[in-house]
């Protein structure tokens, strides 16, 4: 069982289309994973049937119970956050403002403040279109992805793979450099990072292959619209030359990605199209890179 | 010398976890003594943050000269790893407890 | 007048409306372009400006006083977020897992951890004409941006009239730091691709903006690919359309080699025009 973690620092880059595009191309070999929980887009393209779903819970937030409040105001003087404003008289937790720091609970003289597990989201396992297993979340309003999150999600693909013997987990990885996208990267066998050539894209893919070096996985790049900037498309393929990542594929500027979405389908189940025989190949490259 | 893996498993034929920080068991083995013993890290699952820093602290408590793992740890693990001497061996991914003590022992491990 | 640009994920063209709109509204008006996006700020790649000002901005965060310290542990167990931990006879400190939240530093009994300025990211203010851009970018390696934001937003207040349009680009995203960078915004602007992915991060910002009770449109861009059920949904739900920025393979082109399109491109001028109209009415309502 091998781990490929898709991940661009940027949003925007088709990230989410191509790694889509892997998932039907390994059909039943494949798990899916979908760390992308910011803006979880994949299961928009794989039909998921959303068969078990269970609560997330992550951080703490404060609970005021106002029986034994005394109205002493302590909590609300500790509070570095100002999420404890007085409302109608009474003390209350602004739950969007507290970040489950658990200082008032401390100082509360009568123990009117508990902490309690903060419910931020679902995670789903699921059977989808090509018959093979996705394992996805959804977050609530003002919740942070976090390692634990993306950990849970990668866990329980891993598992199911070992269980039902699949050659492949695929991860569509977290975006940005913090914690979330540490941990999709962590324990991965081989990293996609997909990116497109315009100054901010270049820019984001340095910072985020710095993470990937420091973890030492090793990594290839699909350059998406490579052709609607030839100069700074030389740029990366010259930066992916000096830092030894694997150029996989160049894909031109083309709209057949956006067409076939707009009826669910990724591009390689969409008809005639230019597309589809770099993006299999693509999955070629990487299944020879990750096994040599 | 006593020597620690991150490992899915408590056994010598038990697989290697490839993380640090969310490692689900640490084990620790004297070769003096012969001795292997075993930490349940599992519960790391239940930290949003910081994973790295609290299993490094628990690491710290077997006090082991050597640490043996998969992708290293990240930033802030390694600079508790430091500061407690833990010299770090990685890319132990992928194999059993065994076959990394033994590509350990013939110096194929990257030390960090 | 303070205006938020903002959207459900990332790449949706959300710098280039604030970058574009900003350049278009000061041609005729005062106004400042603030990046709030401050883990990956790219509206300075299209500004050009001069810098006025530069300062570093600082979090606190503890730091421990080896001789005062009795070693009792107080610290590592108030820490909620693992920040402090104690290693033998030592106290150390992450900073970045550190939200600043003094519990440890308050509660300590021997006075041994207090509590220093540390540097997270930098603040640039540079100024062009009746546009003035202000820049906040977090340093490699620090993880929260919700400080850094609000920093930033102080700033602007501090230095800059109520009078004066401000337009600030938001991260991407529906967590904490997208709600730091709207929840002081009179007004927002949603912008959203017309394509399935463009439809459900649109739903999820809603939901967003309707949780902090704020007014906003949208804006769709790369209008002309995919379907209608971007706008047909904003029909059904009531929500302006402010504007439909063509789909143009050139308007990509110009925004990879870091170039601006407003006064390049008739149709997304026209489409910027009524934008830059709808926040000048906005503006004269909330002046009275």
């Amino acid at each position: 069982m091998k781990e490929i973690v898709v991940i661009s620092g940027k949003g925007g880059t088709g990230k989410t289309s191509i790694t889509a595009s892997f998932a039907v191309l390994g059909g039943n070999n494949v798990v899916v994973a979908d760390c992308d929980v910011d803006a979880a887009d994949m299961h928009l393209l794989m039909q998921p049937d959303f068969a078990q779903q269970e609560d997330f819970y992550s951080g703490e937030l404060a609970v005021i119970d106002q029986d034994k409040c005394t109205q002493c105001g302590d909590c609300a003087n500790v509070c570095r956050y100002g999420a404890i404003p007085i409302v109608d008289g009474e003390y209350i937790v602004d739950a969007l403002s507290c970040e489950g720091c658990g200082y008032c609970a401390r100082v509360c003289p009568t123990q009117a403040i508990t902490n309690i597990d903060l419910m931020v989201g679902k995670w789903y396992v699921s059977t989808i279109k090509t018959g093979g297993v996705m394992v996805h979340a959804k977050l609530g309003v003002g919740a942070d992805n976090s390692g634990k999150l993306v950990a849970k999600v990668k866990n329980e693909a891993k598992q199911i793979a070992a269980a039902t013997n699949n050659e492949y987990i695929i991860v569509d990885g977290s975006p940005g450099i913090g914690c979330p996208v540490v941990s999709s990267i962590s324990g991965a066998n081989f990293v996609v990072l997909v990116t497109e050539p315009s100054v901010s894209g270049l820019h984001d893919l340095k910072r985020v292959y710095e993470l990937v070096k420091k973890f030492k996985i090793k990594a290839g790049c699909i350059i998406n619209k490579a052709d609607i900037n030839n100069e700074v498309s030389g740029e990366i393929e010259k930066f992916l030359e000096k830092e030894n990542i694997a150029h996989i594929s160049s894909l031109p500027y083309d709209e057949t990605f956006t067409e076939a979405m707009t009826v669910g389908k990724t591009v390689v189940e969409y008809e005639k199209n230019k597309l589809n025989n770099s993006i299999v190949e693509s999955w070629e490259r990487v299944q020879l890179l990750i096994n040599n | 010398m006593k020597i620690a893996f991150t490992t899915k498993g408590i056994y010598w034929d038990s697989v290697m976890d490839s993380r640090f920080g969310r490692t689900e068991y640490i084990l620790v083995y004297d070769d003096e003594t012969k001795e292997l013993t075993n930490f349940d890290n599992r519960s790391i699952s239940n930290e949003a943050h910081g994973a790295g820093p609290k299993t490094a602290q628990k690491l710290y408590e077997f006090n082991p000269d050597i640490l043996i793992t998969g992708n290293g740890p990240g930033g802030n693990a390694a600079s508790v790893l430091k500061q407690a001497g833990i010299k770090v061996f990685i890319g132990a991914s992928e194999m059993s407890v065994k076959e990394a003590y033994e590509k350990y022992k013939n110096n194929v491990l990257e030390g960090l | 007048m303070n205006i938020a640009i903002a959207s459900g994920k990332g790449g949706t063209g959300k710098t280039t409306l604030s970058t574009n709109l900003a350049m278009l509204l000061a041609e005729s008006q005062k106004v400042v372009l603030s990046d709030l996006d401050v883990e990956e700020p790219n509206s300075g790649l299209f500004i050009e400006a001069e810098l006025l000002h530069e300062e570093n901005k600082f979090k606190m965060i503890p730091e421990w006083t080896k001789d005062k310290c009795t070693l009792c542990g107080i610290c590592q167990d108030v820490c909620n977020f693992h920040a402090v931990i104690q290693l033998g006879t030592k106290i150390m400190v992450f900073p970045q897992l550190c939200h600043s939240c003094y519990a440890c530093s308050e509660l300590c009994p021997t006075e041994a951890l207090p509590m220093i300025p540390k540097k997270m990211g930098v603040l640039k203010h540079f100024n062009s004409g009746n546009l003035s851009f202000i820049e906040s970018r977090l340093d490699i390696g620090e993880e929260q941006a919700v400080p850094l934001i609000a920093q930033t937003i102080q700033y602007v207040n501090e230095n800059f009239s109520d009078n004066i349009i401000r337009i600030y680009d938001a991260p991407p995203g529906t967590s904490c730091p997208v709600i730091e960078a709207t929840k002081d915004a009179d007004f927002v602007m949603l912008v959203t691709e017309p394509t399935p992915f463009g439809l459900h991060d649109l739903k999820l910002a809603m939901e967003t903006m309707r949780e902090l009770k704020k007014d906003f449109g949208v804006v769709v861009n790369r209008y002309g690919i995919g379907n209608d059920d971007v706008l047909k949904y904003c029909t059904t739900e009531a929500i302006p359309i402010l504007a439909k920025i063509p789909n143009d393979r050139r308007i990509a082109e110009l925004y990879s080699s870091g170039k601006l399109i407003y006064n390049q491109h008739p149709e997304v001028r026209k489409q910027l025009d009524s934008i830059k109209n709808c926040i000048l009415e906005l503006n004269q309502m909330s002046a009275r």
